[in-house]
């Protein structure tokens, strides 16, 4: 078990290792920053001083390393646009991420969990069917035509919901939605199989046989039990949805981490693309980690080599 | 009657046909057939050439609300572009993009999948390393730097997608690959002194292709949909090309007054993923029985 540990803890700072390197050496394609900071009549001494203070003369492996010598430290470097640490910026957004990613992820819960199981408990039935339909459409979808059409009825054509922004639970709704809909769609799946082994086991039969009412048999004895891989399912969930806001939020204008990530690429801005995207990929690494150890922790079956 | 018949080589394989073709997604099928005439005949059904301005003709409605005209059936776009042709035309694109994706990432994970299955050892400890690595970024915000590093174009799109796209198929086809080596005929194979590559190739290979079809199908949607939101970035396929995804970014400020400018490349895009989506599960369960459960 420790050695488990050890090894998947091994791989996983390899891992980032490898992903630090390939974005550093990306943002530092996508063009020269020291263009767009000096003001236009800055001469060519002045450019190549700033190049010095900020370190950009030096070759590329130097600047890595001063990079992640900082990276460990908490420093991810001084952004561009907002001139001020990127760490600073990505935390002022990150709330507003967490709070569309939480909102969506209660979305796709609550309604993936109760189609699935109700599909479970009777298959083919109208809801399985609508359960089946709603979660083709929703991995079918673009999100950002999702937005687009949600805006076109509920703001433009109703008059219910503000377009964009945030501030009032009115603005969460559809966002949330729009996000929260492709998730629905593995959710209900995975609910429906995992209902449909429950179900199947002897344990139910017995509770059936003990004649408990129908109602108990699905929410007391089948449902606790197949709430475990669901929620496996929602912790890795939980990180594809912070991580894929990005199209969500530009389309309904939210101060979030997929914008900002979006604006700085346009701006060039890139200490902070570098900053947001790193640490994307640690808390989805961090996560997979997490769950990995807790099925070998809860399943000692899992043997790994 | 029935055993004459079935006697018969050609009404024995029309009964095989039958059997496979057995709940077969008419519905998908059809459209994306129609899907695939327009993406190579494109130009010999467009009504209008798709990347002209009708200035005079701009924002007119689709053909049934007030304001419309036969001329343009679903309306224009903000320079009089007509949206029908540039639906079809867009079909091309998605189809380029889509299928050329498929095809290279699909290639560039099954020789991964092969060597690190097969070989084993150090190989596979590095290759799979730098697949955990390809899986763990997050997508879309690696390809949207990736794609604004190389330059909003047709062909930095479909790098972009490839790069990024192998490593599920490696990761899936080589536990593909692990199971099938144990198998007998691999190791006769070995036995017959047949090389590595042989054995990869020839004995191998040939049993993960179900696997890799079901794959490719499912995956076709995914890159569909990805190919259109870079585009509706403005970061995938350069204007004035037709691609859908970037008419719906045409549409988004549009939407209080002309809302066809967007929903009509939106549902372009849902009926051609939606139909990649079912054909892939009714292959995944018609070919391959262990995916049933899923």
């Amino acid at each position: 078990m420790a050695n488990y540990i050890l090894k998947r803890l091994w791989q996983a700072l390899i891992c980032l290792i490898g992903i630090s390197v390939i974005i550093f050496f990306l943002s530092h394609l996508s063009g020269d920053p020291v263009l767009l900071m000096a003001s236009p009549e800055a001469t060519q001494e002045d450019i190549e001083e700033l190049r010095r203070t900020l370190g950009l003369d030096k070759p590329l492996y130097v600047q890595y390393w001063v990079f992640i010598s900082g990276v460990v430290q908490g420093d991810f470097g001084q952004s561009i646009k907002w001139s001020k640490p990127c760490i600073d910026v990505w935390l002022s957004r990150f709330p507003n991420t967490l709070l569309l990613g939480s909102a969506a992820m209660a979305f796709s819960l609550i309604v993936g969990i109760l189609t699935g199981v109700l599909s479970a408990v009777k298959v083919g039935g109208w809801f399985d069917k609508f359960g089946k339909i709603f979660a083709l459409m929703g991995q079918s979808l673009p999100v950002f035509w999702v937005g687009l059409m949600l805006i076109l009825i509920f703001s433009v054509n109703l008059g219910w919901l503000p377009t964009s922004g945030h501030g009032s639970w009115k603005h969460l709704i559809m966002p949330a939605f729009t996000l929260g809909w492709y998730f629905t769609a593995a959710t209900t799946r995975l609910s429906r199989s995992a209902m449909l082994d429950v179900l199947d086991s002897e344990y139910i039969k017995m509770a059936r046989v003990k004649g408990l009412p129908e109602y108990l048999v699905i929410m007391k004895h089948a449902f606790r039990n197949a709430l475990i891989p669901i929620i496996t399912l929602a912790a890795l969930n939980l990180i594809m949805l912070l991580n894929g806001t990005v199209i969500t939020e530009v389309v309904f204008n939210w101060e979030g981490i997929g914008r900002l990530v979006v604006d700085a690429i346009f701006a060039r801005d890139y200490p902070l693309v570098q900053c947001c995207v790193l640490i994307a990929s640690m808390l989805f690494i961090a996560t997979n980690l997490f769950v990995d150890i807790l099925y070998a922790y809860i399943d000692p079956r899992i043997h790994y080599h | 009657m029935e055993h004459i018949l079935t006697a018969l080589p050609w009404a024995r394989r029309l009964t095989q046909v039958r059997q496979i073709l057995r709940h077969v997604p008419v519905v998908s099928v059809l459209i994306l057939l129609v899907f695939i005439v327009f993406g190579i005949f494109g130009n010999y059904f467009m009504p209008h050439e798709a990347t002209k301005a009708h200035f005079g003709d701009v924002l007119t409605p689709p053909m049934w609300q007030e304001g419309g005209s036969a001329e343009y059936i679903l309306g224009t776009d903000h320079l009089g572009r007509d949206i029908l042709s540039r639906i079809i035309g867009g079909a091309t694109i998605s189809l380029e993009v889509g299928f050329i994706v498929i095809f290279f990432a699909g290639a560039l994970g099954v020789v991964v999948a092969l060597l690190s299955g097969y070989l084993g050892g150090r190989i596979d400890a590095v290759l799979m390393r730098i697949t955990d690595m390809f899986l763990s970024m997050p997508f879309l915000m690696i390809a949207i730097v990736l794609a604004a590093v190389l330059g909003a174009s047709t062909k930095n799109i479909i790098i972009v997608l490839v790069t990024l796209g192998w490593a599920g198929y490696a990761r899936v086809l080589r536990g593909e690959v692990l199971r099938i080596k144990e198998r007998d005929f691999v190791l006769l194979a070995r036995v017959a002194r047949c090389s590595k590559t042989r054995i990869m190739l020839r004995h191998i290979f040939p049993n993960i292709v179900n696997t890799l079809v079901v794959l490719g199908t499912l995956q076709l949607g995914q890159v569909i949909i990805a190919e259109s939101s870079l585009s509706f970035l403005g970061l995938g396929v350069p204007p004035p090309a037709p691609a859908w995804g970037s008419m719906v970014g045409d549409g988004r400020d549009l939407i209080f007054s002309a809302w066809w400018v967007s929903f009509f490349p939106g549902m372009a895009i849902l009926f051609v993923v939606m139909s990649t989506n079912l054909l892939g599960d009714w292959l995944r369960i018609r070919l391959d029985p262990k995916f049933r459960q899923l």
